[in-house]
């Protein structure tokens, strides 16, 4: 008898419904992979755990300068769980405080690279065929001819190795991603009908690029740095392995495993424990990846 | 002259451009680095006469342009100029250090080929079943281990708890080289037909050519599984099946020919990841090849050695991107015979 009311109510629903609506969809999409909502796990610890490092970290002083010749070289105990070095630190606290590095060098190096990547996608892709465009693109092709983790190396080592020099060397090395994934999209985007109807209304080109073109690029561009910041994280531990990023003693995952290879096999938990750390820190952010880009595709996706 | 040979003229084109680019980018980055090179070569208590004779020689009075042009002159003719770690032209070195990394990353490269196939076939065959759960847990693993991680903890296994095989270098003690003809020690072993330098060598390359495929071999099972699942409800397939064909030419020919296309076409990124990684993995297993080289020409500031290990690495990543597009063409009659694509 109240059909029509209920019909009404169907049709119209709220902004905040539709929000909703649209959280469940995605959380429905991401958690239907259970290893994403590993992923989610792990890395939302570390996060926390680096953010209160000087509190959950058993011995916080441990992550400097300390010396303490009595404890050292000792094998994992209930007061040392990964043991101690050779200079008697505690190795899980000096691991808590090295994922601080790692995830500051995930975060910062696609804060910068990203929006660099995608502004120069963005101008070579609507300029297509101009000499902007075989500017830009040749450059990226440049960039993209030697293999990564080589240029950063060799950036690095240049440089005064430390963590802000071996940021800026991944920087450099990937940016480019991003400007070939935005360029492909660009070029196609740019003949699409809302596109040129912006063009005949008169639109700027500021307004264009960013209002009309970037916002259909995001979900690809967002899909490619989640996973990319365990790519990062890897490229920033093997810097920090050969000695070119955080110096001693402030700690650093590379730099714990290569002291560590220094005293083998008898302080194998100095090696063993930060390398299961790049691991892990490395695992969760990939499986959190994955669990990204199913959401953030549209219909159904195989896992592969 | 068809669509296939244009496509790759231009390829060969690029690629040309590219490594002029790159030489560029090398030479400012080795140019811009604070300190006087001349005076880096000859360390802090040379005599200033003998840094100003060194300048002069090395051309670094003049100005960049005319800096670059003496390099590129250099380059052209074999001159890559001297090294400082080893004090001799850096030509020679990378002509020694070379064939040993070329055969570890291409041992590497035969174990990505084939472990990818056999692991990426299986778990697609039996889709959603142990098989494939267990080799995406396999994946997820092999995938978050760096290559110096895996090379580190193979060092601490086999070199100390169960060493059945060597770890260190390339030939044991009391064994001599072969003599040189490709600078590979397996293939030049057999080819002088000196069957045990052929397997102590073969045991040596085992492990870091491991450490550097196990990243990159799960990541190209995880492409060939899902393109074979996603090829397997396609309708071509579904009819191969009912002609009645034996299963066998419907997986291997009829199913694994075209999906193997995504996977080789980032095989290039792939061999790039382990040009890259062959870097650290080198160091850590005293592997005498050029990345150890350029690692130690980088920590040492060794300029001429570093941007020549660079344009040698361009050069070889540029070769190799062409291969990949070659087999790519091959495999996907699309672009072999020169239809639309």
């Amino acid at each position: 008898m109240d059909a029509k009311i209920q019909r009404t109510e169907i049709i119209v629903p709220s902004p905040a419904a539709r929000l909703k609506e649209g959280f469940r969809k995605n959380w429905y999409k991401f958690s239907r992979n259970k290893l994403s909502i590993a992923g989610l796990v792990i890395v939302l610890s570390i996060i926390v755990v680096a953010i209160l490092a000087p509190y959950v970290a058993p011995y916080p002083k441990h992550a400097g300068k300390f010396v303490d010749y009595v404890n050292a070289n000792q094998g994992p105990s209930a007061a040392h769980f990964f043991g101690t070095d050779n200079f008697g630190r505690d190795v899980l606290s000096r691991i808590i405080f090295a994922f601080r590095g790692a995830l500051l060098m995930g975060i910062m190096v696609l804060a910068i690279a990203v929006p660099v990547g995608v502004f120069f996608g963005l101008l070579a892709g609507y300029y297509q065929g101009s000499f902007l465009d075989t500017f830009i693109m040749r450059i990226t092709d440049i960039f993209l001819s030697v293999p990564p983790l080589l240029l950063a190396l060799a950036i690095a080592a240049v440089l005064e190795p430390n963590l802000t020099n071996a940021m800026i060397a991944v920087t450099v090395m990937w940016w480019p991603w991003y400007t070939r994934l935005v360029y492909g999209m660009a070029t196609s985007l740019k003949n699409e009908y809302f596109v040129t109807s912006a063009e005949l209304v008169g639109a700027g080109r500021f307004h264009i690029l960013f209002r009309e073109i970037l916002p259909n690029c995001l979900s690809p561009i967002f899909t490619k740095m989640a996973l990319d910041v365990g790519w990062v994280i890897l490229i920033g531990a093997s810097l920090s392995f050969v000695g070119l990023g955080e110096q001693p003693p402030t700690p650093a995952l590379g730099q714990m495993v290569s002291d560590g290879t220094r005293y083998m096999p008898d302080l194998w938990w100095m090696t063993v424990y930060p390398s299961l750390a790049i691991a892990v820190i490395i695992l969760g952010f990939n499986m959190l990846g994955d669990g990204i880009r199913d959401m953030m595709s549209k219909g159904e996706h195989d896992r592969g | 002259m068809n669509k296939l040979h244009r496509y790759f003229l231009k390829r060969l084109f690029y690629s040309i451009f590219v490594l002029i680019g790159l030489s560029i980018v090398i030479f400012v980055i080795a140019r811009v680095v604070p300190g006087d090179p001349a005076r880096m070569a000859l360390g802090p208590r040379a005599p200033q006469f003998a840094v100003d004779a060194l300048r002069e020689e090395m051309h670094l009075n003049n100005n960049l342009p005319t800096q670059y042009f003496y390099w590129v002159k250099g380059v052209a003719t074999g001159d890559l100029g001297k090294s400082l770690v080893t004090k001799r032209n850096v030509t020679e070195d990378i002509k020694e250090f070379l064939p040993a990394t070329l055969e570890l990353v291409a041992l590497s490269a035969v174990f990505v080929i084939m472990f990818s196939i056999l692991f990426g076939a299986l778990a697609a065959r039996h889709k959603d079943k142990w098989i494939d759960s267990l080799i995406r847990v396999m994946a997820y693993t092999g995938v978050a281990m760096p290559s110096f991680v895996l090379a580190v903890l193979f060092l601490l296994f086999f070199g100390y708890i169960w060493p059945v095989i060597p770890v260190l270098g390339r030939l044991s003690a009391g064994l001599y080289a072969p003599p040189t003809f490709t600078g590979l020690y397996t293939i030049d072993s057999l080819l002088v037909g000196d069957l045990e330098v052929f397997w102590d060598a073969l045991k040596h390359l085992l492990l870091p050519a491991l450490a550097l495929a196990v990243g990159p071999l799960f990541q190209e099972a995880r492409i060939v599984r899902s393109s074979m699942t996603d090829n397997m409800t396609k309708d071509y397939l579904a009819s191969a099946v009912a002609f009645g064909m034996p299963d066998r030419v419907v997986m291997g020919k009829y199913l694994l020919k075209p999906s193997m296309i995504p996977a080789v076409s980032v095989m290039g990124l792939d061999i790039a990841a382990m040009m890259g990684n062959a870097f650290l993995v080198e160091v850590i297993f005293n592997w005498p090849g050029i990345s150890r080289f350029g690692m130690e020409a980088m920590l040492h500031k060794d300029l001429n050695a570093i941007s020549a290990v660079i344009v040698v690495f361009g050069l070889i990543f540029v070769l190799v991107n062409i291969l990949v597009d070659l087999i790519v063409a091959y495999l996907d009659p699309r672009i072999r015979l020169g239809g639309g694509v």
